[in-house]
């Protein structure tokens, strides 16, 4: 196992809505840990669950059962205060939809200063403004821009104002929930850059969320591929890549296509069908670590079968 | 090559609030029967503006300034509305991004293709709803008999999508115009979607434009390729031209802005600086040339024709002028082709 401190450990996960009778298990069970200082990306198709995991990571979800913790202190459930505090300032997140989550009524200064403000972060007004100044130039704007409104800004601009937000607070973590998914191809780079600029300079730890394999493969050191509200395989993201283990992996990376003709138009395809498990009451998966590092969802009748199809 | 569709020097613009939108700048294409035309370029370029002139759906507020379009011979700009009525019912299928507003939200699935093969195809009732159930199953829709009697609502994306092609394909198309079809659906499906589309395109032999801003979909699908940039075509060329030989500035920062799954961990992506251009005041000279690191003094006076590379084979840069400077594709893209190329042998044996 690796000895670096964990910053997030998130222990047995679950955040189930209930509609009438019916419910809904957005997140079943999950589990994992991201150090301090690395990047870690969280994938899956849309309604796997990963927003909901983040969203109950950083308290605006009740989590149902399950623990989490931040910074070695447990943080789900109720806290005082103090404990709250260091929640909302050393944990922040960056929203899919630069548009929505902006005030369109809040100068742009307003709106990056807010959350140093209720958590008190610097003594006095001019502090305050001089950080949201320095944050502005620090994710590409200027000090200019901090009397305007986000209508006046193209969407990658606003992305960029939502991660100034994010960062006033000197966080310990980034919750990014696809944070260049509604951005136009060129921007998304532009952004990708920035945010890759901010993680070596201020040695940011990011949970990077988003359903594009291969922007979170570039971006991040390990990788948790979700389906259905589960984990179902975890590893360092050249290992995912090499040597992908569970079906719903394959069929994912086999699905994404690549920008090379030759290789794309020949390339196979797999489909997931989840009813092969074949999974019952005394062969139920859990997370088995194949190799150091590396996790699948399988149960034991599945591990022995893969242990006998690696000899 | 028999041209079944030619669009030459096509100028839009749009009457809008804050003056005239000059979304189409001359754009001139073809494409040929059988195959698959890719047109590429990110959002507001006027890939989607282009189609609904070819199909003649543009918005009211829209004005063509310029420009022919010939279908089979037959000058579509030129015909009553009655006369293309018939062509864009059975000739050209329509397939959009947002299957949603492509049905009816309160009528039964299979009515909706029921009624489309009545009123396109003049079929007795009976006789359609049969063919309806078999273009159902054709599309890959499971139970399909059972499903004929479910609401849209009751279909996930990716279903709804087929029920589109299903819709699409009624009345026996020979074009079919895909406007990024799958930008909304995950990639499992899209892979699906895709498969697809091959597969009716290969029966049916349909000639195929196919719209997107997703490099990958368009290595999969393309034979040919149009690169868009600000209401304009900046190249074009085969799929191979396009991937290995790129000439335009802006195709090479196309190719080399996404990470793919070979690019290495926090290397820097290429990127192009600024925004496209707001087309309420297209710009003097080419357009690019405010995003482009190759600029020459010449790129911000006179915009550059269409510079012949091979028969196949075209782009608008001042670069490929007998007198400009020698100016290669930069070196990183040039070494991710080289890596491309090897993997695509390597995998092709
Ligand atoms: N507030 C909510 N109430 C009920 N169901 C929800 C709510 N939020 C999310 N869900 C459901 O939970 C599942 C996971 O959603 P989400 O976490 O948004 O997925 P993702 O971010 O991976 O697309 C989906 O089926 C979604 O419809
Ligand atoms: N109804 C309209 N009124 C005014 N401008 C429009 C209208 N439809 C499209 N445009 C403009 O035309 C340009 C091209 O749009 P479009 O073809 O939809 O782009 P895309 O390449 O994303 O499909 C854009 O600048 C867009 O704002
Ligand atoms: S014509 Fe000039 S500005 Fe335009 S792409 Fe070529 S070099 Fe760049
Ligand atoms: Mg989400
Ligand atoms: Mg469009």
């Amino acid at each position: 196992m690796d000895n670096r401190t964990p910053i997030l450990e998130v222990k047995h996960l679950c955040k189930h809505f209930y509609q009438g009778k019916s419910v809904m298990k957005a997140v079943d069970d999950v589990s994992f840990h991201v150090y301090k200082g690395e990047t870690f990306g969280l994938v899956g198709e849309s309604g796997c669950g990963k927003t909901t995991t983040g969203r109950t990571i950083i308290r605006l979800y009740g989590a149902t059962s399950g623990e989490v913790w931040f910074n070695g202190n447990r943080i789900d459930g109720k806290l005082n205060k103090e404990e709250t505090k260091a929640v909302t300032s050393k944990m922040q997140m960056i929203f899919q939809d630069p548009v929505a989550s902006l005030n369109p009524r809040m100068t742009v200064e307003e709106i990056i200063s807010e959350g140093a403000k209720i958590n008190k972060i610097f003594a006095t007004e001019e502090e305050l403004k001089a950080n949201v100044h320095k944050m502005l130039e620090l994710v590409g704007l200027t000090a200019e821009h901090a009397t305007r409104y986000p209508h006046e800004f193209s969407g990658g601009q606003r992305q960029r104002i939502c991660i100034a937000r994010a960062l006033i607070t000197k966080p310990d973590l980034v919750i990014a929930d696809e944070p260049i998914s509604a951005l136009d191809v060129s921007i998304q780079a532009q952004v990708l850059n920035l945010m890759n600029k901010l993680r070596k300079e201020l040695g940011l730890t990011i949970l990077f969320i988003a359903h594009d394999l291969s922007v979170v493969k570039y971006f991040s050191e390990r990788i948790a591929v979700m389906n259905r509200g589960r984990i179902v395989e975890m590893a360092s993201s050249d290992l995912l890549y090499d040597n992908p283990v569970h079906p719903y992996t394959k069929s994912l990376l086999s699905a994404i296509p690549i920008p090379n003709p030759l290789l794309e138009k020949k390339r196979e395809r797999f489909d997931y069908d989840p009813s092969i498990h074949q999974y019952d009451e005394q062969n139920q998966p859990k997370m088995i670590e194949i190799e150091p590092g590396h996790l699948v969802s399988m149960s034991d009748r599945e591990y022995a079968a893969y242990l006998g199809a690696k000899k | 090559m028999e041209r079944i569709l030619e669009v030459k020097d096509l100028h839009i613009h749009f009457n809008a609030f804050a003056g005239a939108v000059k979304a189409i700048r001359g754009v001139s294409f073809h494409l040929n029967k059988g195959e698959t035309l890719a047109i590429v370029g990110e959002s507001g370029s006027g890939k989607s503006v282009t189609t609904k002139a070819v199909t003649r759906i543009l918005p009211d507020n829209a004005v063509i300034d310029n420009g022919e379009i010939t279908y089979k011979g037959m000058d579509l700009l030129a015909m009553t509305e009655k006369e293309f009525n018939n062509i864009r019912g059975n000739e050209i299928g329509l397939i959009f991004q947002d299957p949603l507003s492509a049905l009816d939200p309160v009528m039964k699935i299979g009515k909706q293709i029921t009624e489309t093969l009545i009123l396109k195809q003049k079929m007795p009732k009976k006789e359609a709803e049969a063919r309806a159930l078999e273009l159902m199953k054709a599309v890959g829709i499971p139970n399909a008999e059972q499903r004929f009697h479910e609401y849209p609502f009751q279909f996930s994306g990716g279903m709804r999508q087929r029920i589109v092609i299903a819709i699409a394909l009624a009345s026996n198309p020979q074009l079919l115009i895909c406007d990024e079809p799958t930008t909304a659906l995950d990639v499992t499906i899209q892979s699906q979607i895709l498969e697809l589309i091959k597969k009716i395109q290969k029966e049916r032999n349909l000639s195929v434009i196919f719209i997107t801003h997703d490099l990958g979909v368009v290595a999969n699908m393309a034979d040919r390729v149009d690169v868009m940039y600000a209401g304009k075509i900046v190249e074009e060329g085969t799929v191979e031209d396009i991937f290995y030989d790129p000439k335009h500035p802006y195709t090479w920062s196309l190719l080399a802005s996404m990470p793919n799954l070979d690019t290495k961990g926090g290397d820097e992506l290429m990127v192009i600086p600024g925004t496209p251009p707001n087309m309420l005041y297209p710009p003097k000279g080419d357009a690019f040339a405010p995003r482009n690191h190759y600029a020459m003094k010449i790129d911000f006076d006179r915009e550059p024709p269409m510079f012949k590379v091979s028969d196949t084979h075209y782009a608008a840069t001042w670069l490929l002028h007998p007198d400009a400077p020698k100016v290669e594709m930069p070196a990183h893209l040039k070494h991710r082709i080289e890596l491309q190329l090897k993997e695509a042998e390597k995998y092709n044996g």
